[in-house]
């Protein structure tokens, strides 16, 4: 055994390697994308031939990997929790089913959040479609817990659901590391059309062998919470954690020098827990602390009128249980003195931005100086950073811009009036995720406004996984790439254009001439795709003219640039009261050249381009 | 060996690098180590931070007040990310001169040494000679060597040395 320095989620990626996974899916998002990157280098360090794919969402993700297991092989899928919310569908009923092979869903949650749309809790999506969820603590339990579910997924013939958090998911520590178990099952899918192919009369029994399997599972001892006994200084009283909430709880008793004076436990499975466990709660303590994050999980199945959390709301109901907060609550559940507490509010720091010589804010200029009173849908990527530009008004969840921008052309159209020019912005991960069938009802449906679809050739706010139009494999392998321009044909759009994003005048005329067509007679939707490789994946750059720029003493200080194009390479100087090019952050994309109202951004002569 | 230390800059200028460096060396000098950082949108050129601690802790996470020792790779997180350092706490920060701070040129000595990108090793090589972290320069030499890819190396280390040198 040797031990190495592994991120939350290459530990989760190690552990499925290890235990001789042979299908694993995802769908990239923070802060799960890490997993299958992992899988797939582990696999590759390890010789095994495993199917390891990016999908293009993850309700497909889900169910490659759930008939995967139905041919008796072990098969894992991975996602951040709001991608559970896409892959419920099949995730439900696949309890009522059951599996054959270990079958592991990762759902990373992101209490706070950091990067995500709400700070739901899959724990309760994991009680909702009744299977088993274990919720690390740290890298090295969440490595642990991979074992653990693939054993109790076997063994029950249930999914079963690993929950760590983004401070596990991003957590780096000591993991050890073991060899990976070879996989040797050949694929068998037995037929049994009542289970895989169950109608509805067979599903109460398969509900019923469902309740029957959860029964055992809350006296199956792996599921038991973990005890850590005090020295009865503070009786008939217990703090009940999971998580990484626990490990932050454990931190801040050792500080306050309470380690081993209170009786603790640790959940390690939130869902179901044990019958034991919730009657010993009931009978063995007066006074009960429930950490956990982000909702009530256990909370609500320990059922007892005795318990301060987020219903009696010492624990507050929103936000990470950072140990500042879990601080303030143990102070007051064990009535302490409070220490001081740095409670002034800080300053945010900087909001991030599109990188120097991003293709989107070319596009985003276009689109906000072309329809200066227009109506803005956005979309989930770096891209949802143009609401800096005006340039997004709303930003829901993958795919919606192309729904909402119908939803906003029906609602104004029937008032009568002129309705407004209507710009949905989609990246190409996103509009291969969920784009498609908005796009296809909107054209059915007759809805007027213009598609731009923002193609930086990659998913890259996650950490550059491959879309389906490049071709290639999450494994590095030849995938055979699938074309936007062919999907938005065939979906019925009439008017389509593809532009360079940088050429912000022909991008400006395609935008003039979408908009006639959309309200001209025979109109409809209408798709502009907008290329321009990221700026940060390796391979751009080398193919495109660079044009130097400079700022002339033209300059009048008005600030227009910084505040409508807001390039990180366009700088103040503050002693000059003028705009000054950062030399080291410009990547010479030359689009600032149309921003200056004064046109004192020029190309710089001088340089050899 | 108990240390607490956050390192606080732009998405961008090298914190996870940094952050990687410090756990592979807390690890090779025999301590627990445990770090968080931060992902996603923020690495757009927002304000990030990670958090090591290095010794028997089981979170991750270090409350306001508690850092030992603050890196910083831009001064405008000073007053974002300033208030994790415990009073007494040492804060070293790039910039080329700020009064009341223990301040180096983190970007000058990385450009210099033809990598502008190892500023964040250059403020590491600086902290490791003022005798502030858990080990000194050997250690997180050795591990900068073990973690780098060949053709970054030798910048990097010189970059490294440099903050080093600027220490003295």
């Amino acid at each position: 055994m040797t031990r190495r320095v592994l991120m939350g989620n290459e530990a989760i990626g190690r552990g499925i390697v290890e235990c001789g996974c042979s299908v694993a899916t995802s769908y990239p998002g923070t802060p799960a994308s890490e997993i299958l990157e992992s899988v797939a280098t582990f696999a590759r360090e390890a010789g095994h031939r495993m199917h390891v794919e990016w999908s293009v969402n993850e309700k497909v993700a889900y169910e490659v990997a759930l008939a995967a297991s139905y041919t008796g092989k072990r098969a894992a899928v991975s996602m951040k929790q709001v991608g559970l919310n896409v892959a419920s569908d099949p995730f439900m009923r696949s309890a009522y089913l059951g599996v054959k092979g270990g079958f592991l869903l990762v759902s990373a949650d992101d209490p706070g959040p950091h990067s995500s749309q709400t700070e739901q809790d899959s724990r309760f999506y994991a009680m909702f479609a009744k299977v088993p969820v274990l919720d690390p603590s740290s890298p090295r339990e969440a490595k642990e817990m991979v074992g653990l579910a693939f054993a109790l997924s076997e063994a029950y013939e249930i999914p079963v659901m690993l929950r760590p958090t983004t401070r596990v998911c991003h957590a780096r520590q000591a993991v050890p590391l073991f060899t990976p178990e070879r996989e040797v099952r050949p694929a068998r899918f037995d037929k049994e059309p009542k289970r895989w192919c169950a109608t509805p009369r067979f599903v109460t029994d398969l509900h019923r062998g469902l309740t029957d399997k959860l029964g055992r599972l809350r006296a199956d001892p792996r599921l038991a919470p973990v005890f850590f006994p005090g020295d009865g200084t503070v009786p008939r009283t217990c703090i009940i954690a999971s998580g990484v909430a626990f490990a932050h709880t454990w931190d801040v008793l050792d500080e306050m020098g309470l380690s081993g004076k209170v009786d603790r436990y640790q959940v390690k499975a939130p869902y179901p827990l044990p019958t034991d466990f919730i009657e010993r709660i009931g009978s063995a303590y007066e006074r009960v602390l429930v950490v956990e994050e982000t909702y009530p999980v256990i909370e609500m199945q320990l059922a007892n009128r005795m318990v301060s959390g987020r219903g009696s709301r010492l624990v507050p109901n929103e936000g990470e249980l950072t140990p500042e907060v879990i601080r303030g609550v143990l102070v007051e559940f064990l009535g302490l003195e409070p220490a001081p507490v740095h409670t002034a509010s800080m300053p945010a720091g900087a909001r991030p931005t599109l990188c120097a010589g991003c293709g989107h804010r070319a596009a985003y200029y276009a689109i906000s100086q072309t329809f200066p009173r227009g109506i803005f849908p956005g979309d989930i990527g770096c891209y949802t950073l143009g609401v800096n530009l005006g340039a997004v008004d709303t930003c829901h969840c993958m795919g919606a811009s192309i729904g909402q921008a119908a939803g906003f052309y029906h609602a104004y159209a029937q008032d009568g009036q002129a309705f407004p020019s209507i710009v949905a912005t989609i990246g190409d991960s996103t509009f291969f995720h969920s784009g498609i069938p908005a796009l296809v009802n909107a054209v059915n449906q007759r809805a007027r406004f213009l598609v731009v679809i923002l193609d930086n050739g990659t998913t890259a706010m996650t950490g550059h996984q491959p879309t389906p139009g490049l071709g290639r494999t999450a494994s590095g392998e030849q995938g055979r790439p699938v074309f936007i321009r062919d999907l938005v044909r065939a979906s019925g759009v009439a008017f389509l254009q593809e532009v360079d994003a940088y050429d912000v005048e022909t991008l400006t005329a395609h935008l003039t001439d979408a908009d006639r067509y959309m309200r001209s007679e025979e109109g409809g939707v209408a798709v502009i795709i907008a290329s321009s490789p990221c700026v940060l994946a390796a391979e751009a750059g080398t193919t495109r003219a660079v044009h130097a720029v400079r700022v002339t003493e033209d300059c009048t200080g008005c600030r227009e640039c910084l505040d409508l194009f807001e390039c990180p390479a366009l700088v103040w100087d503050e002693a000059a009261g003028k705009v000054g090019i950062g030399q080291g952050t410009c990547a010479r994309c030359g689009v600032c050249l149309h921003v200056c109202p004064v046109g004192a951004i020029v190309a710089d002569e001088g340089e050899p381009a | 060996m108990r240390q607490r230390i956050v390192v606080s800059g732009r998405g961008g200028q090298g914190v996870l690098t940094l952050t990687r460096v410090l756990a592979e060396a807390a690890t090779a000098a025999g301590h627990e180590v445990i770090t968080t950082e931060t992902h996603g949108m923020a690495q757009r050129g927002g304000a990030v931070i990670s958090t090591i601690k290095v010794g028997p802790f089981h979170g991750p996470l270090i409350a306001s007040g508690e850092a030992e020792v603050g890196l910083f790779l831009h001064a405008d997180n000073l007053p974002v990310h300033g208030h994790y350092l415990r009073s007494g706490g040492t804060a070293l920060v790039n910039a080329t001169d700020l009064p009341g701070h223990d301040a180096v040129d983190a970007d000058r000595l990385a450009a210099e040494a033809g990598e502008p990108r190892a500023a964040n090793l250059a403020l590491l090589g600086y902290a490791a000679g003022k005798g502030v972290l858990f080990a000194g320069p050997d250690l997180f030499e050795a591990t900068i060597r073990r973690v780098t890819p060949a053709k970054h190396l030798e910048r990097n280390l010189t970059a490294f040395r440099a903050g080093v040198e600027a220490s003295k």
